[in-house]
């Protein structure tokens, strides 16, 4: 009875499992609030990447994951979201630009820089990937052509840890 | 019972193990760092004789945040010591700048401390913080948001703005701080979130409104200086299918300040867009009318002292080192302004989009001042007469007087697995005088083209090569100008441009640039700016290094710029986060 009395307390000890995606609240293109500590993608890996429409470096990796997004889903389940910092002289131009260059990203938009904020980001592009469990595992700041390959071989990592 | 007894503790003790267990796994620390260190040479090649004792400029600052569940709190360290050049002075110096708590569970959400919050679009009210600016107009004191149900949310909040080191609690008014204090509100109604029938409907509507107020003291000796000045907006966002359209309209009583030159009157603002996006293609048009609308909550602040408000400037954003030269800033007492920009992108296969497609954009964007008619002021007729009521101004009317355009069009372009190409072309008005505040200085009519190159040699190695190119239709060798009016012509006339990058992905970048404004019409402003960098980057770290010339030179961020000044030697950036 004790032993298993004991073997139940070390499991309650292990049974919460930590999400490092924060408590704040931000808007996704049709203005519909969300918050990014219930983003959940099936025990799949989260990409979540902060960017602006006035960022040359940010466009640059957004128009490369797009060429490869389609991929990267197929093989390991891997949802992008691109979080915009755009403030309002250019909230406006995001869905525009967005569809525009075609990309396939969920976008959302930070206006007031509160995700910005709790996460640290001080100059975009900054790209996190979460497992599947929303634990933090691999961050980079800056892009140079070729980065998205980095963030592949993370996000296969992450992927294959899952099975 | 013994036995019941000891189930009971052994539940209690699992639940507190898993309780402190989850509370210390629920803890989470996170934070960042960053320095700037500038190094200044002598360089008489521009000018730099005498370095006024200043060798060196340190910005720096450090934060922590803290978060555990619905509670989050942090503070932020910042060091300028001494600030850099192009920073205002006022912020040398080392301490605590900001720090917050916050409890937020969803339906109420209290903070103290210092707040960063906008309505709307900040029309009357918004605080941030923008590091390479050395901007934050933080409002220390407290915030209540309350979300009664799905879709409505209340905020109210009341403190006083940072200015610089300025102690919050004591005002001094033998140092000419009259900081007033900021108190708001607002209400938004999202009414596709609030009704479960719109929930998924293509119609989308949300409705806000917002009310600020500042309460000043009146130090002025000559005007009578209004202590309390409200300030409302109301907003409202449409969408149906492809199609969005926003509008905000700002009103703030009379608010003689320094910026308006004390005159009483009202100040307006109205700014709308209207989008329409689907895939592969988006159009947006925005238009946008401010009048007297600086909002501080000094009226006697300079500059960008103690915004209360946000006026965003509605233009294209350049990035490359020549067109960002001459970057529109907001003019505070009044603008006309319009934007259009399309996103077009040529689909893949077909014969000019290729195997990747082919993304165009097309930008146009202008700026004129509003008209202002004289009022009757004391039986004569007075234009912007300090003490009076200012002017009067047609609502509808655009004055001639243009403060800025651009039109530019771009095309990106994929060629091959290796092979990238991004070229721009910009066509520039800048009214200089106006802008930067050389008075009679000829306005800036400039085309500007670039070309960027990218060739990638293997999966980790590339070459960038960008090419840029700034032609002033008037202003260039030859045009005659006064010996007086020499300084004016500092970085005006031609340029040329050329930056070559070497990157080894995911950690080094290699560049060497020059600038060169080869057509100046002073021979001896005809310099180069050579500079060199290397930057390494490891996940959230990065360190860069450059040396080289900095020539004079506005930056900008969000339509809030500050003046760097020319300068000569090494500037080291490290920054992490965690």
């Amino acid at each position: 009875m004790t032993i298993l009395l004991m073997a139940l307390m070390v499991t309650g000890l292990h049974a919460q499992s930590k999400s490092d995606l924060p408590n704040v609240t931000v808007k996704d293109l049709n203005g519909k609030d969300v918050n990014i500590a219930k983003l959940t993608n099936n025990g799949k890996p989260i990409v979540l990447t902060f960017w602006a429409t006035w960022c040359g470096p940010c466009i640059k990796e957004h128009n490369a994951l797009n060429d490869v997004y389609t991929d990267w889903q197929d093989e390991t389940g891997v949802k992008i979201y691109a979080v915009s910092i755009d403030d309002s002289r250019s909230t406006a131009k995001v869905k525009p630009t967005v569809e525009g260059k075609g990309w396939d990203f969920n976008i959302l938009l930070d206006v007031n820089s509160d995700l910005k904020r709790a996460m640290n980001v001080s100059n975009p592009p900054h790209t996190f990937l979460f497992d599947g469990n929303g634990k933090l595992v691999w961050q980079h700041t800056g892009y140079v052509e070729g980065g998205e390959d980095e963030l592949y071989e993370e996000i296969l990592k992450v992927a294959k840890k899952k099975k | 019972m013994r036995k019941y007894i000891l189930i009971t503790v052994a539940l209690a003790l699992i639940s507190f193990g898993a309780n402190a267990q989850s509370f210390l796994e629920n803890s989470q620390v996170n934070g960042s760092f960053q320095t700037d260190v500038q190094y200044y040479m002598l360089d008489e090649g521009i000018g730099i004789t005498d370095l006024n004792g200043k060798k060196l400029g340190i910005n720096g600052f450090g934060k922590v945040n803290y978060t555990n569940g619905n509670f989050s709190a942090g503070i932020r360290f910042e060091a300028f010591l001494p600030e850099m050049n192009g920073f205002r002075q006022e912020l040398n110096g080392v301490g605590l700048a900001n720090f917050f708590a916050t409890y937020d569970n969803g339906f109420i959400g209290m903070t103290v401390g210092d707040i960063y919050d906008q309505f709307g679009s900040g029309l009357v009210f918004r605080t941030y913080e923008e590091w390479s600016l050395g901007m934050d107009n933080a409002l220390r004191g407290a915030r209540v948001v309350i979300r009664p149900a799905k879709g409505l949310t209340f905020k109210g909040v009341y403190g006083r703005q940072r200015y610089f080191w300025a102690p919050y609690l004591e005002r001094d008014f033998a140092t000419d701080d009259y900081r007033g204090i900021v108190r708001g509100m607002d209400a938004e109604w999202d009414l596709n979130q609030s009704i479960p029938a719109m929930n998924e409907s293509k119609f989308r509507m949300s409705l806000g409104g917002s009310f600020v107020s500042k309460k000043q003291y009146d130090q002025s000796l000559f005007y009578y200086i209004p202590e309390n000045v409200g300030a409302a907006a109301g907003r409202i966002n449409l969408g149906y299918g492809n199609w969005a359209f926003s509008t905000e309209y700002a009103y703030k009583i009379n608010d003689p300040s320094a910026i308006n030159n004390f005159i009483y009157k009202e100040g307006q603002a109205l700014m709308s867009s209207l989008s329409y996006s689907q895939k592969g293609f988006g159009a947006v048009l925005q238009v946008k009318r401010t009048d007297n609308m600086s909002f501080k909550s000094m009226y006697t602040g300079k500059q960008n002292d103690l915004d209360i408000n946000f006026i965003p400037p509605i233009n294209y954003t350049h990035t490359h080192s020549l067109p960002s030269m001459y970057t529109y800033s907001t003019q505070p007492n009044g603008e006309m302004a319009a934007q259009l920009q399309i996103n077009y992108t040529i689909p893949k296969g077909t014969a000019l989009g290729g195997k990747y497609g082919t993304k165009l954009a097309f930008n146009m964007s202008q700026v004129n001042d509003i008209v202002r008619d004289s009022v009757m002021d004391n039986g004569q007729l007075v234009i912007n007469k300090p003490g009076s009521l200012g002017y009067a101004s047609n609502f509808f009317a655009v004055s001639d007087h243009r403060f800025f355009r651009d039109i530019n069009f771009e095309i990106d372009k994929k060629i091959s697995k290796d092979w990238h190409i991004t070229a721009q072309y910009i066509n520039l008005y800048y009214d200089i005088e106006t802008i930067e505040g050389h008075a009679g200085a000829p306005v800036v009519q400039a085309n500007i083209g670039f070309l960027d190159v990218t060739y990638k040699i293997n999966k980790k190695q590339s070459l960038r090569l960008e090419l840029q190119g700034l032609w002033e239709n008037e202003v260039r060798a030859g045009y005659e100008y006064e010996e007086s009016e020499k300084k004016d012509f500092q970085k005006r006339g031609d340029w040329a441009a050329a930056l070559l990058e070497y990157t080894i992905s995911p950690h080094w970048s290699f560049s060497i640039a020059d600038k060169w404004n080869y057509g100046n019409p002073v021979e001896e402003y005809r310099d180069h700016y050579f500079t060199g960098t290397v930057s390494y980057v490891h996940e959230a770290t990065r360190v860069m290094l450059s040396a080289g010339r900095q020539s004079e030179g506005v930056v900008c961020v969000g339509g809030v710029c500050r003046t760097v000044p020319a300068s000569s030697g090494v500037t080291l950036t490290v920054s992490t986060s965690f």
